[in-house]
């Protein structure tokens, strides 16, 4: 298998899969602490097989949307850490001039088409910009990620019906940590078959072991190029393990302990660490390496948003339409127009 | 109705406690007396629901009355309407008020109109439950008050309750209630504690919270606590505001409102909502058209601005209405004219 995958990008995959992880703990630490902003939080950790194995197979131009917890996604597809930790702090200098927060970044540069808080809400859009893509020949792919309980909702079946049916240059990525906050995805699903569900569709799909970042790339590769050469819209179902709680306070005491401990042992880094190291292609310093690299650049996004300032009150009224038009009228504006004067 | 069943023992009645516990007893007491009643909702049983409203009641109850389900919002408003038209009275929640859009044409395409399309053959007598307003910081599509929403639509009860015994008891006439009710609970008093009173004014009937004949603070849901605030501020420079709870919106108590506004003469509108075409619209409407030749002063509204809910924590706050904000609109309400 590894055959078919460079050398190159097997490390790359272990790179960016400890990024996501440096990424993902300190934001879990400054959460701790208070110091980001609004009251959820979700962490990839332990889903960085999937999220590294599926963006590294995408190439630049391509577009996606994510699921609430995309963090690691957008690192792997080339987020500044920086933009992105000021973001969930709720700073100016966010990607979203903290409008949005730790569910809503986006970056429209790097095909960024937004994360999404609605459970599924991300999905149709992409079958937007695969019709885009195949309508001004854009030779771009599409991807929706999201998680195993997006599965459950109607929206993820119209679009996987309208992406088939169209033959768009779009791809599926179900993200299956087994739960959706509480809920076990045996108590969700009357079928576990993913895959088979969305074959019934007309859609390839695959379903891959998101613990073993390289067959997630071989996998997500396959699909991509299948999609991008005009054959067909894919799906990919990565399952893997949810280390934390569905946000980093929830301590999971809907799991059996003996599940969670199993579930953390099938860790995608030490997977691919091990596997490189055992073909003579890392060394346990430049494994370090990797790490030490990664925690710098945490430490710079860290106090990159400590440093940045708030929004000014009055940029909440910005966004809302585009510049050329007025903004909301201020309730306070409103007031004065019925009392006159100043508040 | 005061006490739609005899109560029971354990009700802490004279007790404080928080306004969720004041909601999940309420659902205990009605799915003790009714094995008909139902909740139903994403994380209500084995994670006892996202803010702690339903710890315990899978224990109680079992699998069959406290149902998990997927991530299907349609499909759970649409299972309540089809369970409540066939003999059930459930309880439906939705985690966020704003995942009601994921839902909409079962709330107010089906729920609302099925009494009415079917010639009053069949009503729908559910309650669907959910979490509204700012508060936490959660962004666009975790924050919103959708009440407008619901009040626009003909053929669905609107309540919000404010207080620990509202909390109870409205949510107890809500399961009793004949036609769906939209019950909306505020984000931010769900660890907000009260005294559970032993009884409490039905739907449709509004609540003077504080005396007062200067102007009239019109209000619900957790707007009530900030225009409580904002009275004793004013009332320290000898401004005595009245405080409307009106505690639900469809019903609405109209009759309360007019007299108050008339014996002020001023109204000052306090919602978290947006403003344009927001249930302060409405308010003003019907206030206006009630109290005209009894007002001194312009009717004002102060509610959340016209705007998305940013996260950035300065952000949210500045962009619904504050103790502060109220208080200064007040005064300068009452000084207008000198
Ligand atoms: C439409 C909608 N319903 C419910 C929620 C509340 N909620 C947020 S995340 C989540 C679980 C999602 O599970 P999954 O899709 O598997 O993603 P995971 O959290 O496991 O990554 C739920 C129920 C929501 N945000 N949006
Ligand atoms: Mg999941």
């Amino acid at each position: 298998m590894s055959e078919t995958i460079p050398v190159a990008t097997r490390l790359e995959l272990l790179r960016t899969m400890i990024r996501i992880r440096a990424f993902e703990e300190r934001v879990g630490e400054l959460f701790l602490r208070g110091e980001t902003a609004g009251s959820m939080l979700h962490l990839s950790v332990g889903e960085e097989g999937a999220a590294a194995g599926i963006a590294l197979a995408m190439q630049p131009g391509d577009t996606f949307t994510t699921h609430h917890r995309g963090h690691g996604i957008f690192v792997a597809r080339g987020g500044d850490t920086q933009r992105m930790m000021a973001e969930i702090a709720g700073k100016i200098t966010g990607y979203c001039r903290g409008k949005g927060g730790s569910m809503h970044i986006a970056d429209m540069s790097l095909g960024h088409l937004g994360a999404n808080a609605i459970v599924g809400g991300g999905i149709p859009a992409v079958v937007g910009a695969g019709l885009a893509s195949k309508t001004l020949g854009q030779g771009s792919v599409s991807v929706a990620f999201f998680g195993d309980g997006a599965m459950q909702q109607g929206i993820c079946f119209e679009s996987m019906n309208l992406a088939a049916l169209w033959k768009l240059p779009v791809v599926f990525a179900a993200i299956n940590n087994q739960y959706g906050m509480g809920t076990r995805i045996d108590r969700a699903s009357a079928t576990l078959d993913f895959a088979g569900r969305a074959r019934g569709f007309g859609l390839e799909a695959v379903e891959v072991d998101a613990t073993q970042p390289e067959r997630v790339w071989i996998a997500a590769s396959a699909l991509i190029e299948r999609a991008r050469a005009g054959q067909g819209a894919g799906f990919i179902v990565a399952n893997g393990y949810r280390f934390y709680g569905h946000a980093r306070k929830d301590k999971s005491p809907y799991r059996d302990p003996a599940e969670e401990a199993e579930g953390r042992k099938r860790d995608p880094i030490l997977n691919q660490k091990n596997l490189l190291i055992g073909e003579g292609l890392l060394t346990e310093t430049e494994y370090e390496a990797f790490w030490q690299a990664a925690n710098l650049e945490m430490d710079a996004a860290e106090s990159f948003a400590k440093q940045s300032e708030w929004p000014g009150l009055s940029t909440m009224f910005e966004d809302v339409y585009d510049p050329s038009s007025p903004p909301p009228v201020p309730v306070e504006e409103r007031l004065n127009r019925v009392l006159g004067g100043a508040l | 109705m005061t006490s739609p069943v005899p109560e029971p023992q354990s009700v802490a009645f004279g007790q404080e406690i928080e306004y969720r516990a004041a909601l999940r007893e309420a659902i205990r007491q009605e799915m003790r007396a009714d094995p008909r009643v139902i909740l139903i909702g994403e994380e209500v049983g084995r994670y006892g629901g996202a803010y702690g409203v339903s710890k315990g009641l899978l224990e109680e109850f079992g699998e069959a009355r406290v149902l998990d389900t997927p991530i299907s919002e349609a499909a759970i408003v649409g299972t309540a309407i089809g369970a409540a038209m066939t003999g059930l009275r459930p309880i439906a929640e939705l985690m966020y008020v704003d995942f009601a859009y994921l839902a909409m044409d079962q709330i107010a395409n089906q729920a609302a109109k099925i009494r009415y399309m079917f010639g009053g053959q069949i009503g729908v007598p559910m309650v669907l439950r959910a979490t509204m307003g700012t508060g936490r910081s959660s962004g666009a599509q975790h924050s919103q008050s959708l009440e407008a929403l619901f009040w626009h639509t003909p053929g669905l009860r609107v309540a919000l309750p404010a207080t620990v015994s509202d909390a109870y008891f409205l949510l107890r006439q809500a399961i009793h209630s004949p036609d769906p009710v939209v019950f909306l609970e505020h984000k931010a008093l769900y660890a907000s504690k009260g005294v559970l009173q032993d009884q409490a004014p039905p739907m449709g009937v509004a609540v003077s919270r504080r005396p007062g004949q200067h102007l009239t603070l019109v209000t619900y849901s957790r707007q009530l606590h900030h225009c409580l605030q904002a009275a004793d501020e004013l009332a320290a420079e000898g401004i005595e505001a009245e405080v409307l709870d009106l505690r639900t919106l469809n019903p609405l108590d109209l009759e309360t409102l007019a007299q108050s506004v008339r014996r002020t003469g001023r109204a000052l509108i306090v919602t978290e909502d947006t403003l344009t075409a927001g249930a302060s619209a409405e308010l003003s409407a019907l206030i206006q058209e009630a109290c005209f030749d009894y007002l001194e002063e312009p009717i004002l509204r102060l509610s959340g601005e016209d705007i998305p809910i940013p996260v950035s924590p300065p952000l949210e706050a500045g962009s619904v209405p504050s103790p502060d904000r109220i208080a200064r609109a007040a005064r300068r309400l009452l000084r207008r004219r000198g």
